[in-house]
């Protein structure tokens, strides 16, 4: 009995050992275009939408693994990999879309921080500034392992998710229903919707950030199944907290009137006839969801691009020794939270284009990285099983469908 | 000058004329062969139709920018992978090497080469590998501007180059660092602590070839500067046991026990198996104290003396320590029994006779721990007495071991 105690012990301290980047990462994917998506959905449909959650999972998981498994075998980041196996002028290409949509990324993010925060009635002149500033500094003077503690309290903050899903009574039988039970409707709204809460869920600079994440942290391909498992752990909590979203927009918004709302924000109002708790609960987890999106994203881009161009990069360098990154994190920090202060700037537009570009990016990235997990001199005895590979193909054709598809109805009908 | 020099960018897909002037295919890549030249290009492979041909550097007559390669001999070989070859195009570009002058890991955007005629034929040599937004710049327009326009335009931008003799090709796969002739030699002169910088840089496949190829004495004290006590851990672990050993045996006790402490028993016990016995039983004796005691703080490596010993058995006692000598600043007295009973600063031996007795130097307190004491309340102890060395002495007051100053500020600093 103590020995099967202590393999126990000893597995729960190799899974604390490489917790943090699949965790992050998945919980991230519920930054603020991500909770609009699901209020909306929510808000709209009820309960029907919630039978894509499971698929969901699955292709996340799908793709995660594939990224964490390429960081703890090679030791290198996904852009590198992409730089040493295709060549200089892919990479660069690639990199040059990659800024474009997370700075359009980051635009949203720093709308969610203005937005939730004007439901507590402060400007958006203050909180974004503020957010901005802070978000430079927590990972400028901070090192990676501090940071890294506190996007997983962030991370843990995503439970208010949960409590105002339950403060809002919704119809759990509903619920458990519609979780398993298919339903499509020839409804150009509702597979609209279905369509942008898959595409949402698989961006580009996951991918990114994830290897990278698992790279810095030092896995080693013999500490690989206690972060596959982190990985799935966190795809998992992070449809979890998906379906309280859709479930507490379903309670209270489309058990009393169906309608579309037109940010996540407004999905916060329509829970304040349950309670001020409901409602305090749900902003605060679009607050924190956007700032800690706002902290991630430039830094994980800044990295990537200069990890594939050769250039010096990470927060433990100093300015003078790393420019080049510092330069791109702090455009993209300083021109992602500009223009929300911007009177009357086109931002609905910005976010369009941020699908559109992200469509053109995703399917290159996929297939690269099915193409580059099944080298065999870089992945060694760790290339894709067969049927895996199957899987992957699988996930690559339907995300690109799907990707494509969105950007298709975006281009010709605009978001919502 | 500039002429002379060609990039390797403009070589790709340079066409190649046969002794009638017809053009036989493109240039595909370039190699080396390290073992008979260690920076003349000694191959072309040439794409003609469906198959690639080898081209040896003696079968051409010239190499120009504008017109491209001139054959003297136009009996090529088909080509076939040769084991030998450092590729240009396949093993460098867009690679990661090491720049052994600036001290730090680098992407290989493209190399620059020299074009130099012999009397019978051009002869191109690798000069630098290029690294900055020059060759960039160069690598995305090649081919889409025209090739004298990229020349003129690149030259506004300001080069980063790295000499080639300088640059340090990673290879993980050991047969292959023999066939290529490529040594990490010159890695061994570089201090430490750049050392272990660049090691941090690289793939862990890749840090496991520096530690492979580098002397234990130099692996050692690379390893103790690399700051991720799990990073040092599995550089270990990725070594055969007895290269290990060897490593660890070069190490300083102490930083040998906190690594050996943070691998798998099964692991450690192999190493321990394979070291020598005088460091193994100092290391095995560390390793059992808790890593958050004074114990587990400690090293081994101090010098000590009878209580009533002179300065000039100090003096004598130093001459038999000499490795000691670069980090040492305290001498230590015991009595008979082995107690603990003074230090003694060393500087205060200069100013000394060398038949005054060592006690009398002694400084007026003496400040120990035991070999129980909490970190905590031994770096209170470094603080408040401004210390550089602290003697631990175990339950019955005998001298077990010294922490000095320097393991205090790297456990500071990690937390």
């Amino acid at each position: 009995m103590p020995k099967v105690l202590e393999r126990f012990r000893s597995n729960i301290l190799i899974f604390l050992a490489v917790l943090g980047p699949g965790f992050i990462t998945a919980m991230v994917d519920n930054d603020s275009g991500g909770i609009y998506t699901y209020s909306a959905a929510g808000a709209k449909y009820g309960y029907l939408p919630l039978w894509t959650l499971l698929p969901i999972t699955v292709v996340l998981i799908i793709t995660q693994e594939m990224c964490s498994r390429m960081g703890a075998v090679t030791g290198k980041g996904l852009s590198d990999l992409i730089r040493e196996e295709f060549g200089l002028r892919i990479t660069f290409v690639l990199m040059a879309l990659l800024v474009l949509v997370n700075l359009t990324n980051v635009m949203t993010e720093f709308a969610g921080v203005a937005s939730s925060l004007d439901l507590f009635h402060v400007s958006k002149y203050i909180s974004v500034p503020l957010a901005a500033i802070g978000v430079w500094f927590l990972v400028v003077e901070g090192n990676y392992r501090g940071v890294e503690k506190v996007f997983l309290i962030a991370s843990v903050i995503y439970v208010t998710y949960i409590i105002s899903g339950f403060l809002v009574r919704p119809d759990w039988k509903a619920a458990a229903i519609n979780s398993v039970r298919p339903i499509l409707m020839l409804d150009s709204g509702y597979i609209y919707m279905l369509i942008g809460m898959v595409g949402t869920t698989i961006a580009p600079w996951m991918q990114f950030y994830l290897q990278s994440a698992v790279v810095e942290k030092g896995v080693t391909a013999k500490e690989y199944a206690a972060s596959r498992l982190e990985v799935t752990f966190g795809c998992i909590m992070t449809n979890v907290i998906a379906f309280f979203i859709i479930v507490a927009c379903a309670g209270a918004i489309w058990s009393v009137a169906p309608k579309d709302i037109k940010d996540a924000a407004d999905a916060a109002v329509g829970l304040k006839p349950f309670g001020q708790y409901a409602f305090l609960l749900f902003s605060a987890g679009l607050l924190n969801a956007s700032v800690f999106a706002a902290s991630i994203l430039p830094l994980s881009t800044a990295y990537s691009v200069c990890e594939g161009l050769g250039f010096e990069a990470g927060v433990n360098r100093r300015i003078r020794e790393a420019p080049v990154f510092y330069f791109l994190y702090t455009s993209l920090i300083v021109v992602g939270a500009g223009v929300v202060l911007i009177p009357k700037f086109p931002l609905v537009q910005m976010i369009l284009l941020s699908q559109v570009l992200n469509g053109v990016l995703l399917p290159l990235i996929l297939i690269f990285m099915v193409i580059l997990i099944n080298k065999r001199d870089l992945m060694g005895e760790w290339v894709n099983p067969r049927w895996f590979n199957w899987a992957s193909w699988a996930t690559v054709v339907i995300m690109v469908g799907l990707t494509l598809a969105l950007t298709g109805m975006s281009l010709r009908q605009g978001p919502g | 000058m500039a002429d002379n020099l060609l990039y390797f960018t403009e070589l790709l897909s340079m066409p190649v004329l046969d002794l009638k002037h017809r053009r036989i295919g493109r240039v595909k890549d370039a190699a080396l062969v390290p073992r008979e030249h260690a920076a003349r290009i000694d191959r072309f492979l040439v794409g003609g139709g469906d198959t690639w041909l080898t081209l040896r550097f003696d079968q051409i007559q010239s190499i120009a920018l504008d017109t491209g390669i001139q054959l003297s001999d136009e009996q090529l070989l088909p080509y076939h992978d040769d084991e030998y070859m450092l590729r240009i195009g396949r093993d460098l570009l867009d690679q990661q090497i090491i720049d052994v002058t600036g001290r730090k890991v680098v992407r290989v955007t493209d190399v620059t080469m020299a074009v130099q005629h012999d009397g019978q034929r051009d002869i191109l040599t690798v000069l630098e590998v290029d690294i900055g937004v020059r060759s960039m710049f160069r690598r995305l327009f090649q081919g889409i501007l025209p090739g004298r326009w990229v020349r003129r335009l690149q030259s506004r931008i300001p080069p980063n180059s790295i000499r080639w003799e300088f640059a340090n090709v990673v290879e993980p796969d050991p047969l292959r660092r023999l066939r290529l002739n490529i040594s990490y030699e010159k890695l061994e002169d570089m201090h430490p602590a750049d050392l272990a910088d660049i090691v941090e840089d690289l793939a862990p496949a890749e840090r496991e070839a520096i530690f492979d190829s580098i002397d234990s004495e130099a692996a050692a004290d690379a390893l103790s500067e690399v700051e991720d006590p799990k990073m040092q851990a599995s550089i270990l672990e990725s070594l055969e046991t007895e290269k290990a050993a060897d490593i660890v045996e070069e190490m300083a006790p102490d930083e040998a026990a906190d690594i050996l402490s943070e691998l798998e028993e099964e692991t450690s016990e192999e190493i321990l198996e394979e070291m020598d016995s005088e460091p193994k039983v100092e290391v095995q004796e560390l390793l059992e104290f808790d890593e958050d005691t004074a114990g587990g703080l400690m090293n081994t490596e101090y010098v000590v003396l009878h209580h009533n010993a002179t300065v000039a058995d100090a003096m004598s006692a130093l001459k038999g320590n000499e490795e000691l000598l670069e980090s040492l600043n305290t001498l230590f007295l015991i009595d008979e029994e082995e107690h603990l009973t003074a230090a003694i600063p060393l500087a205060r031996l200069f100013l000394a006779s060398g038949d005054s007795r060592l006690k009398d130097l002694a400084s007026e307190t003496l400040i120990q721990v035991t070999v129980e004491e909490k970190q905590d309340r031994v770096t209170e102890y470094f603080d408040k007495y401004n210390l550089l060395t602290l003697p631990v002495v175990d339950e019955e007051g005998k001298l077990a071991g010294v922490i000095t100053a320097d393991d205090i500020i790297s456990l500071l600093r990690q937390k």
